[in-house]
């Protein structure tokens, strides 16, 4: 594979990450600005931007290399990243909309009234951000690597180097722009090679898969994975779960001019999603058929063109793929390094816009320094960890916080810690020595079917039995959270800390 | 929905009738000499729907748990709908194993389920739902207003 392409596509989208990022500079100038693009941004762009964000190396990358490895239980992976917006457009998305909060810790604080409740959530936000980080630049090496032959280290410091400068000159405005050329960017780039793929495919005589194959990997519950079932339910309630307690996620919500639109904007979120995801199980498939045995199955999708097609037209589209998963990187580590770096801004550090610039930065050396450290797991697995963290403390506490009266600070508190601590707990002990076999393997590699009814249940058990710490706003926050904006209530007064 | 919409009517009423009674059994043993004529305040003798919930009345309150339960019946009916598809696929593949091999057009049918079928199916049900949420919203907004 001829480097020289390769090189050319990274440098592209960088330059161009960076050029998009410096025209909104001359927009941001608040602290508001910088948090939520003082809710200018229209719905399409909103919701491409939303796409962009989450459509992470684990989707571009990681989802075809599991399929390739796993066969068909790995299609629930796509299918629970893309069905989470529909978990979180019926049960979160407009009253989250409406409740006025930029982060996560901003609405535990409007809903339960509580500093402490506050505390605990924005350093899930933070541990959430760094697990999802981490395997992007582990990924941006990998594929750095595999294109140029350069070290895995460079990669992702690349990445991190590039995310910094442009969360830290343009803020959110910048971004939303970013990511909304990225989703597009992203699906050009993984369904133009394959219409070239599926032509090299044909003209090959549509070779099938091999007998054994057939038999076995492409049927689900089949391959060799033990427990195949309760890995399964367990990842599809992650997915499924998680998708609404992703700090990067929610903070795109508060773009929207309103709840009814926050609604609209989810829907939008789901068409692009659901068209991007029809690709990489395609990417899968061929893999199976064509590289079987390939070394670091993360890199599959930049394989096949070169494989397949070969020649000038191979490195092209080699090239070309290379620059989506880049994309893929810059934009997923530009959101999560914008929330993680608000949190740390606003509640750690004393807040405003140097010390938001602080935090960014803190923001993604840890996880650089993780990813450098740590074992290469396969990306969709370290993200999926970072999905069972969501799925068990802030799904319960967005879910209950929005639905229920009678959830108490303590409640919210005593949740919080028992789902997150286990998950968390489960996620650390996997990435230092695992994977582990047996069911205690399958528990910590996939802990949501376990932790999340956990947190659940301590929420609601614990909340009925302190009755009196009931916030003594809820029936105002109530009538914030579910009226539409077009009714005129008294939606009280409260206010997130920053603008 | 329907018969939500008319019970929770009735239930208005009902508390709305009370209130107008309990104010006129409390006006009765006042007397007070007419200073000046009042008559902007004969308005305001039935109050108005928002007012209700921005008093944090009993009556405010009813509107309020008529508006999120009918959102949280629609919300959990999704919910549950997905539940059944998503839980139940893996469970049918597992207990009908034939139906694993089933083949259509030359692709295996959980295929052809899981990495196509299912993303318009979920576009479709957030669609629907969007439009009985704003529906809803709608009805809840005429309620309040429409007093």
């Amino acid at each position: 594979m001829s480097t020289a392409y390769g090189v050319t596509a990274v440098v592209l989208v960088v330059v161009a990450a960076v050029l998009i990022g410096a025209f909104g500079l001359r927009l941001s100038r608040t602290t508001s600005d910088f948090y939520v693009a003082s809710r200018t941004v229209s719905p399409l762009w909103n919701a491409s931007a939303i796409g962009g964000e989450y459509l992470s190396a684990a989707s571009f990358l990681g989802i075809a290399g599991l399929i390739l490895a796993y066969g068909a239980d790995m299609l629930w992976l796509p299918v629970g990243w893309t069905g989470g917006y529909l978990v979180l457009l019926v049960l979160v998305s407009a009253p989250l909309r409406r409740s006025g909060a930029y982060t996560l810790p901003d609405f535990a604080e409007a809903r339960l009234e509580s500093m402490a409740v506050r505390r605990v959530a924005s350093v899930l936000v933070v541990l959430i951000g760094w697990l999802y980080l981490m395997p992007q630049f582990q990924s941006a090496g990998l594929v750095l690597r595999t294109v140029t032959g350069a070290p895995v280290w460079v990669g992702g410091v690349l990445v991190a180097a590039v995310v910094a400068v442009n969360v830290m000159s343009g803020g959110m405005r910048s971004i939303t722009f970013v990511q909304a050329f990225q989703y597009w960017l992203k699906l050009t780039a993984l369904a133009l090679p394959l219409v070239f793929l599926l032509m090299a495919w044909r003209a090959d005589g549509s070779p099938g898969l091999s007998a054994q194959d057939a038999a076995g990997w492409a049927l689900p519950l089949s391959g060799d994975r033990e427990y195949g079932l309760y890995s399964t339910y367990s990842l599809i309630l992650a997915t499924f779960l998680g998708t609404m307690g992703l700090p990067h996620v929610l903070v795109r919500f508060y773009t929207n001019p309103d709840g009814r639109a926050a609604r609209r904007t989810t829907l939008v979120v789901l068409s692009l999603l659901g068209a991007f995801y029809l690709l990489p199980a395609v990417y899968g498939a061929l893999g199976r058929i064509y590289v079987p045995d390939l070394e670091g199955r993360d890199t599959v999708v930049l394989t096949l063109p070169g494989h397949l097609i070969g020649g000038m037209a191979g490195d092209l589209l080699t090239a070309l793929v290379t620059a989506g998963a880049f994309a893929a990187f810059l934009s997923t580590s530009s959101g999560l390094t914008v929330s993680v770096a608000g949190v740390i801004g606003q509640d750690i550090l004393k807040g405003g816009v140097r010390s938001f610039r602080t935090a960014a930065v803190l923001a993604v050396t840890v996880p650089l320094a993780l990813a450098t450290s740590a074992r290469a797991l396969p990306v969709a697995d370290v993200v999926g960890l970072a999905f069972a963290v969501a799925a068990s403390s802030f799904c319960p506490l967005l879910v209950l916080g929005i639905w229920w009266r009678r959830l108490t600070s303590a409640g919210a508190l005593a949740g919080l810690l028992a789902g997150g601590g286990l998950a968390c707990g489960a996620v650390l002990v996997t990435i230092a020595g695992g994977p582990y076999t047996g069911l205690a393997g399958a528990l910590l590699a996939q802990p949501a079917a376990l932790t999340v009814p956990v947190a659940f249940a301590v929420m609601v058990i614990v909340s009925l039995l302190t009755p009196e710490r009931i916030p003594a706003g809820v029936a105002r926050t109530m009538v914030r959270l579910h009226t539409p904006e077009t009714l005129n209530v008294d939606r009280g007064d409260w206010r997130p800390r920053h603008s | 929905m329907s018969r939500e919409r008319e019970r929770v009517r009735k239930e208005i009423d009902r508390f709305r009738r009370d209130g107008d009674r309990a104010r006129k059994e409390n006006d009765k043993p006042r007397r007070e000499v007419v200073t000046s004529p009042r008559t902007m305040a004969a308005r305001h003798l039935r109050y108005t729907a928002s007012r209700e919930i921005d008093e944090q009345t009993r009556l405010g309150e009813v509107y309020m748990r008529s508006l999120v339960r009918t959102q949280f019946r629609l919300a959990m009916f999704v919910c549950t709908v997905l539940g059944c598809v998503v839980g139940g696929l893996p469970l049918l593949f597992l207990l009908v194993p034939q139906l694993r091999e089933v083949q259509l057009l030359g692709i295996p049918l959980p295929w052809v389920v899981l990495a196509g079928l299912i993303y318009p199916a979920f576009v479709l049900g957030a669609w629907l739902y969007v439009r009985q949420a704003e529906r809803n919203e709608r009805h809840f907004a005429e309620l309040v207003d429409g007093q």
